[in-house]
């Protein structure tokens, strides 16, 4: 008799037609285009084999080097047959991908947050603005061509009696780990311009 | 002699006088001693728990540390506070809330920048979405170091914070 496992994956294999399913470490990956992407969920949730009622969480993952540059990664959790599975779907930078929030409710969270992080667009998102990040924050820090340290700064203005925002200017260089020496520490920008005289 | 200026005092009121000062004693003091023997003994702090030194925070005013028998307990409201405990992570997006909180405190006010985050940003002084130290929002008096401080250390910055009020001896700030 075939494990429950196996028979996840055959019936995927069979019902949805995947680019590609595998097994690794006892959790199924399965990799589908973008405009399957509600049949597949649908199935996925629905069928009595596969029963994947947990919608556990949606991540993005940015390659700027490829073709179609995210990666969305769907976690999705079977507590009827003890099973983990991962649904990765490739999109590229300008088009979007259907929401999933008419199949799971809590994917309108998780995509607000895929957003507001590498910029994906959800079609039929019923609110699809920034979670976590600054009101009229700039930029999607999770891409990898965002600056580590970001593009403005805050800082209480005494004068104007407001909170301002600024043009990052750091007091401290970047650490840099020499692990051939243990003596040199970092150089700073200050002890820097004292040898240089003041410049 | 001054005395005979002054009208006259019946001796049995000046009798009751005697009585209650050899009773119950006297101190003599100036009022920038008294006004910050006041000032020491209640600090009361406004929580601002921004991360895991929140947990710290509680801490001290639990019975082991106890901090409320130096006078500091911890307030709901900006309005009631004399002290305000920054503790943990400033982000950008929780900058202008911090300050406007800050504005709402009655003077005289006090900050204490508490863990390495609120001191100069700390693990994330160079990320997109973090303050580089409270300082840059608000005045800050006491720095306690740690990530996060122990109870004990918050619990010395405070005893800090009373020590500077005391040598400050101002009314007016």
């Amino acid at each position: 008799m075939s494990s429950p496992i196996d028979l996840v994956v055959q019936t995927i294999s069979e019902k949805i037609n995947p680019i590609d399913v595998k097994v690794i470490n006892n959790q199924i990956e399965i990799i589908i285009e973008s405009r399957q992407i509600i049949t597949t969920f649908q199935f996925l949730k629905d069928s009595s084999k596969c029963q994947f009622r947990q919608l556990t969480d949606i991540a993005g993952v940015d390659y700027p080097d490829r073709e179609n540059r995210f990666e969305v990664v769907y976690h999705l959790l079977s507590f009827k047959n003890n099973l983990r599975a991962r649904v990765k779907v490739y999109i590229d930078e300008g088009s979007s991908i259907d929401s999933l929030t008419s199949v799971f409710p809590c994917a309108n969270w998780f995509e607000r947050e895929a957003f507001d992080m590498y910029g994906i667009q959800f079609n039929d998102h019923p609110d699809l603005r920034r979670i976590l990040t600054d009101y009229g924050f700039e930029g999607y820090p999770l891409r990898k061509d965002f600056p580590l340290s970001g593009n403005v700064e805050v800082r209480y203005n005494e004068i104007e009696k407001k909170i301002v925002y600024e043009p990052v200017k750091l007091q401290q260089d970047y650490r840099h780990f020499d692990i051939q020496s243990p003596w040199e520490g970092t150089k700073y920008k200050e002890e820097e311009q004292d040898r240089n005289g003041g410049k | 002699m001054a005395i005979a200026a002054t009208p006259e005092i019946g001796s049995q009121e000046l009798e009751d006088l005697k009585q209650r000062y050899s009773d119950k004693g006297f101190i003599v003091t100036n009022v920038n001693n008294l006004i910050n023997w006041a000032r020491t003994g209640s600090l009361h702090w406004m929580t601002f728990g921004l991360a895991c030194c929140a947990v710290e925070m509680m801490h001290v005013g639990t019975p082991r540390y106890d901090v409320e028998r130096m006078g500091a307990a911890p307030r709901a409201s900006p309005r009631h506070a004399d002290v305000m405990i920054i503790a943990g992570t400033l982000t950008n997006k929780m900058a202008p809330a911090l300050r406007k909180a800050y504005d709402q405190m009655a003077e005289p006010r006090y900050v204490i920048s508490m863990g390495s985050c609120a001191n100069g940003g700390g693990y994330y002084h160079y990320s997109y979405s973090v303050v580089r130290g409270s300082d840059r929002i608000v005045p800050i008096d006491i720095y306690v170091p740690g990530c996060p401080p122990t109870a004990e250390a918050l619990m010395y910055g405070i005893l800090q914070l009373q020590k500077k009020i005391r040598r400050e001896g101002n009314i007016v700030r």
